[in-house]
């Protein structure tokens, strides 16, 4: 009773939300500065953001706070101890894969086309700054121009989007014409070709350098400033990942967007109503491959050394589950996937191991470092059983049928 | 260009051998894809655990001591595993499979691809308990080889070596696609699962047990992809959990090559590509002068697939459907 | 029940968090890290590497005792990746209990990681890779006790050459960094030793059946294979060439060296050589009561990567000793560890003698060539080449 009644009044009082989300937030955020190293308080204090999902607050204080959240609490929660690199790689690498997650929702979720070859855009916007930055270009064009400083990361974001994009749409002519999961075991095809031309493109002209990879990349440089440390990359990755997430959410109520998902539930009857079929899918293979490469310039110039080894089928496949996991064309769905099983990836599974094997002398045949795949395809497994529409799931936008019919007509 | 025309008959015996494999594979991708319209993405990882199953069934042959004649032993272990693949197939089709019929197409696919990590690692757990290390070399049960004297067909050939082993495998693939062939296109059960492809609630209308007639597609497709993964492991006698992913994968290209949901089609989907693939390793560096070696064989075998997709959507062998409204 | 689900989810990744949390790290904790691939397809070489490691942590725990230092092993597992293995790195720069690494298996790893260790002036001495770059790309970090590429290259070529009278070769690799590299420097050498190169092709690793390559090695009739890359796909290599009756004698870099090659390629190794930066200690009595040592542990015989792993990390551990002694006995900060190892010079370890160059390469790393016979492992010792 008591229960019920608490719950009632928390779900009518933003008010109420708003406090107890800062009440959150505040204990989190000190648990992080004042605990040394501690996963489960990094997590809570993700998790506020998506305690901010939920609450009725507007529009407008949600963005306010989860800004404030990112820009400032984050950062400054995790300088507190030794572990700041530690938390900020995770965030970077999280913020890179909810980048390349809501790329792919375009493609799989709005418009409803599988694709199994995704990270070929990521590894084509990661190889455009990987060989201009490195000594590889000026072996390549023997000149003195190369390799290009830090300072020409800057455009290079939006050269790697925009090569990531013709190459989608370079893919997308063809291979459009073909449907449903044929269309995935062609992007898969693709994916792979990519991964081994880029492999063995050392010869006869040394282009890629082949397996041996590209390393000494150059750091970003701004003002004389340069770029080196996971925490300094964090405020790359959410500059571009805001302009992602806005221009997703833009772009998913705009005409494109409802081309796409018209598109998506039923071809024919889309076509029929006037979509041009191939230029709307163009579109999101293009728009979608954008974002992916974006993050390939930010992954290369932050590890400064790419392979053709980072960008294995699995990788595509992992990205596919981030978007299913999170619900496909559900935005805040796609950005809690993606950090779902980046953060299980690369911090959960090796903390447990790593305690599990420090503490205790368990069979090297036994340890869970090992079972990360089972561990990884169980949890998949119980999603699609128990949550088939993913985590949140995608709704769509309300219109209001009376000012529907309200609306003047402006045409003649 | 010589070079290309003498080794022709070695490449393609060793080209029908992979491709073989792959057309069984194939097979029980394009059954199950033909009835769910379902890419049952586990189905490398049964082939897989087929080969572990009746490598591991022999090595305790072995163990206990039992002795009996080649034959015998091939024959049963074959049955043994099919049996046991087949019943796995059922219970993945039951666990990750049935809850989701309804679900959004893609879904189904998650579930695939967690399955087929769950095997792999359990496969991986259990050959690493027993042996030590999950890189497996059983023993083969034929030795030997024998030539087939192409030369004295046509003199620019070489001749071609062929091992016992390859013949029994190519031998047993054949009366596998052949009995399979008779049972979808002549029996009662076969053609209820033609029926169930076709029109699932038809068919349920003309008092088809649906259920039934899928878990049955599940159990043939997964004991013949079980049976294969045996007789790969007696092939190239060392496995590893590792092996279904690609291989499944090639299968399925296969089988899309085919003309997806073709039983026929799959079939010489999977030699085509078999073929095609080791005569791309033999021959692309002598092709190009150099410039493309065999490391791009796979790329040679996507590239024809793509451009067969773009072409003749419905793959080769695969009727042109027109799309209903 | 979509809250249910989602507390559900949340409350289980909390618990699993919770217990991974508690790294606490008092002042007197000494950790050492290990980062080798312990899953997936090498797994078998980095455990031999972490369990190497450990033994040599074992062998110390006392001594640190005594100065007051509780000595620990972190080991990690980079998967062969180079994405976990920069995300491990970060890691372990992150905690502050950590004072050096060793590692790792595969030089594509290596080398960004590196790069993660300079910045966090950390010590990594690495028992395997063996890539040219790594050391020459002027990192302070980066110790290893193995040969080059370049000197291995050039030792297996000279041999063919020289002790084969191979002329007419065919190089196959799996296009990864280490295959490409070491064949690369391989054909260099045999072609400047006057060879021809009947052709250099590259399989994909990982799978079983190489007959496409095999023809093409079977129509250019060489007079000798070389192989860069792993013994996983060599072993079957090996078996696969000779039942197309190629009978010629085949090479493998230190990447085959291993005694599993006898029970994947069975009877069909003949003529079969592999070279490797270790020395055969099994049969001095040292390396054999070790072996035995590692047995009784691991339950499992020793692979060689184990007896660098065990030599990597006792030099890490010496380096480390030495710094807390200059310290005062206290606990030194990473690049006072650094700088010690860096001094190290002539230290007699169970595989290889010791003493780190400018750069950090070792001026004892040599190279030896066996030859896979009767079922013996390591085979005999046929030639052996130090530094150039």
């Amino acid at each position: 009773m008591e229960m019920s009644k608490w719950s009632v009044m928390m779900k009518d009082s933003p008010k109420m939300q708003l406090s107890m989300l800062l009440l959150f937030i505040l204990a989190s955020s000190a648990s992080v500065y004042f605990l040394e190293r501690s996963v489960t308080a990094f997590l809570l204090l993700l998790g506020s953001l998506l305690l901010l999902h939920y609450t009725s607050l507007s529009n407008r204080l949600k963005w306010i706070i989860s800004l404030l959240l990112l820009v400032v609490i984050i950062p400054f929660a995790t300088s507190g101890g030794t572990s700041q690199q530690d938390y900020m790689e995770v965030a970077v690498q999280t913020g890179i894969y909810i980048a390349m997650a809501l790329g792919l929702n375009i493609v799989v979720g709005f418009a409803g086309l599988l694709d199994l070859g995704f990270v070929a855009f990521f590894a084509i916007g990661a190889y455009t700054y990987g060989i201009f930055a490195s000594p590889q270009a000026a072996q390549l064009f023997h000149s003195d121009f190369f390799p290009l400083a830090g300072t020409w990361f800057w455009p290079f974001i939006i050269i790697g989007g925009l090569m990531a994009a013709l190459f989608g749409i370079l893919l997308g002519i063809p291979v459009l014409r073909v449907k449903g999961d044929y269309l995935a075991i062609v992007t898969l095809g693709f994916g792979e070709i990519i991964r081994i031309v880029f492999n063995n493109m050392d010869k006869p002209v040394n282009i890629t350098n082949g397996a041996q990879g590209l390393s000494q990349i150059n750091q970003p440089e701004i003002f004389g400033f340069t770029f080196s440390l996971a925490s300094q990359f964090y405020f790359i990755v959410i500059a571009i990942l805001l302009i992602v997430i806005i221009a997703v959410r833009r772009l998913e109520d705009s005409k494109l967007g409802r081309s796409w998902k018209a598109i998506r539930e039923d071809e024919i009857a889309a076509q029929a109503m006037g979509i041009p079929l191939v230029k709307t899918k163009l579109w999101a293979f293009a728009l979608g491959a954008s974002f992916s490469g974006m993050m390939g310039v930010v992954f290369s110039a932050k590890n400064m050394f790419v392979d053709p080894s980072s960008f294995t089928l699995i990788e595509s496949i992992t990205i596919l589950v981030m978007v299913i996991l999170g619900g496909m064309g559900s935005v805040p769905g796609v950005i809690l996937g993606a950090t779902i099983i980046s953060v299980l990836n690369l911090q959960i599974l090796t903390e447990v191991t790593n305690f599990l094997t420090q503490n205790f002398s368990i069979s090297d045949t036994l340890s869970p470092m090992k079972m990360q795949r089972l561990i990884f395809g169980v949890v998949l497994v119980l999603i699609a059983i128990y949550r088939p529409k993913g985590l949140i799931t995608a709704k769509p936008k309300k219109v209001d049928p009376g000012k529907l019919i309200d609306q003047p007509t402006t045409d003649k | 260009m010589s070079n290309i025309l003498s080794a022709l008959p070695q490449v393609l015996v060793d080209g029908l051998t992979l491709g073989a494999i792959y057309a069984v594979v194939a097979l029980g991708y394009t059954m199950v894809y033909g009835i769910l319209e379902l890419i049952n993405f586990a189905h490398g990882e049964i082939f897989m655990s087929g080969a572990f199953i009746g490598t591991g069934l022999l090595l305790s042959l072995g163990v206990f001591g039992i002795a009996m004649p080649a034959w015998i032993t091939l024959i049963l272990i074959l049955l043994l595993t099919a049996l046991l693949t087949g019943l796995l197939g059922i219970g993945i089709e039951r666990l990750a499979y049935r809850p989701l019929r309804k679900a959004p197409r893609l879904i189904p696919l998650i579930s695939a691809i967690g399955i087929s990590f769950i095997l792999q690692d359990l496969v991986r757990f259990f050959a690493e308990f027993k042996t030590g290390n999950y890189i497996v070399t059983g023993t083969t049960l034929f030795e030997g080889k024998v030539t087939i004297p192409f030369s004295s067909i046509i003199g620019t050939f070489h001749n071609a070596t062929i091992k016992n082993n390859t013949l029994i495998l190519i031998g047993i693939t054949i009366i596998i696609m052949i009995l399979l062939d008779i049972f979808v296109n002549r029996t009662k059960w076969g053609t209820a699962m033609r029926a169930v492809a076709q029109d699932q609630e038809t068919a349920a209308l003309m008092s088809i047990n649906v259920n039934k007639v899928i878990s049955l597609t599940f159990f043939i497709g997964s004991a013949i992809g079980g049976a294969t993964g045996f007789l790969f492991a007696q092939q190239y006698a060392t496995i590893d959990p590792y092996i279904g992913f690609i291989l499944g994968l090639k299968a399925f290209t296969a089988a899309v090559l085919g003309g997806i949901g073709n039983i026929r089609g799959a079939m010489f989907g999977g030699l085509i590509l078999g073929v095609l693939e080791v005569f791309a390793a033999a021959n692309l560096s002598t092709i190009t002068g150099g410039v493309i070696g065999s490391e791009y064989k796979d790329v040679f075998a996507f590239t024809i697939l793509i451009l067969v997709l773009i072409f003749k959507p419905e793959g080769l062998f695969g009727k042109s459907v027109k799309e209903k409204v | 029940m979509r809250k249910v689900f989602l507390i559900g989810l949340s409350l289980s990744l909390l618990s699993i968090s919770a217990i991974g949390c508690s790294n606490n790290s008092s002042g007197n904790v000494i950790k050492v890290a290990t980062q080798s691939p312990l899953s997936g397809n090498q797994a078998t070489v980095g455990e031999a590497i972490k369990n190497g490691a450990q033994l040599a942590i074992d062998d110390h725990v006392e001594a640190f005792k005594k100065l007051g230092f509780d000595l620990k092993l972190a080991p990690y597992d980079d998967q062969a990746d180079p994405k976990k293995g920069v995300a491990n790195a970060q890691s372990i720069g992150a905690d502050p209990s950590i004072l050096g690494v060793v590692g790792h298996y595969n030089s594509g790893v290596a080398i960004p990681s590196a790069t993660t260790y300079q910045k966090n002036k950390l010590v990594m001495v690495s028992p395997a890779n063996t890539a040219v770059e790594l050391t020459e790309s002027g990192n302070k970090s980066v110790h290893r006790i193995v040969a080059r590429d370049d000197v291995q290259g050039s030792a297996d070529a000279n041999y063919a050459t020289n002790k084969l009278h191979a002329k007419n070769i065919f190089i196959i690799q799996d296009k990864t960094a280490y295959g490409q590299g070491i064949s690369s420097k391989f054909q260099k050498q045999a072609e400047a030793n006057g060879a021809k190169i009947a052709g250099n092709e590259g399989i994909t690793s990982g799978e079983k059946d190489f007959s496409g390559v095999l023809n093409q090695v079977a129509a250019a009739k060489p007079d000798f294979i070389f192989y860069g890359g792993i013994y996983s796909e060599f072993g079957i290599l090996v078996k696969q060439a000779r039942e197309k009756g190629i009978t010629v004698p085949m090479m493998g870099g230190d990447g085959v060296d291993s005694s599993d090659m006898y029970t994947i390629a069975g009877d069909a190794i003949k003529d079969v050589y592999y070279s490797t930066t270790a020395a055969d200690v099994s049969n001095t009595t040292e390396g054999k009561k070790w072996a035995e040592k590692y047995k009784a542990k691991f339950n499992k015989e020793p692979q060689s990567y184990a007896y660098y792993g065990y030599d990597a990390m006792n030099v890490l551990l010496k380096g480390l000793e030495d710094a807390i002694k200059k310290n005062g006995n206290k606990k030194p900060n990473r690049e006072q560890v650094l700088d010690a190892v860096h001094a190290i010079k002539d230290y007699q370890g169970i595989a290889t003698k010791v003493s780190f160059d400018d750069k950090g390469d070792n001026d004892f790393a040599k190279i030896f060539i066996h030859k896979f016979e009767n079922k013996q492992y390591p085979g005999p010792l046929v030639g052996e080449e130090g530094k150039q």
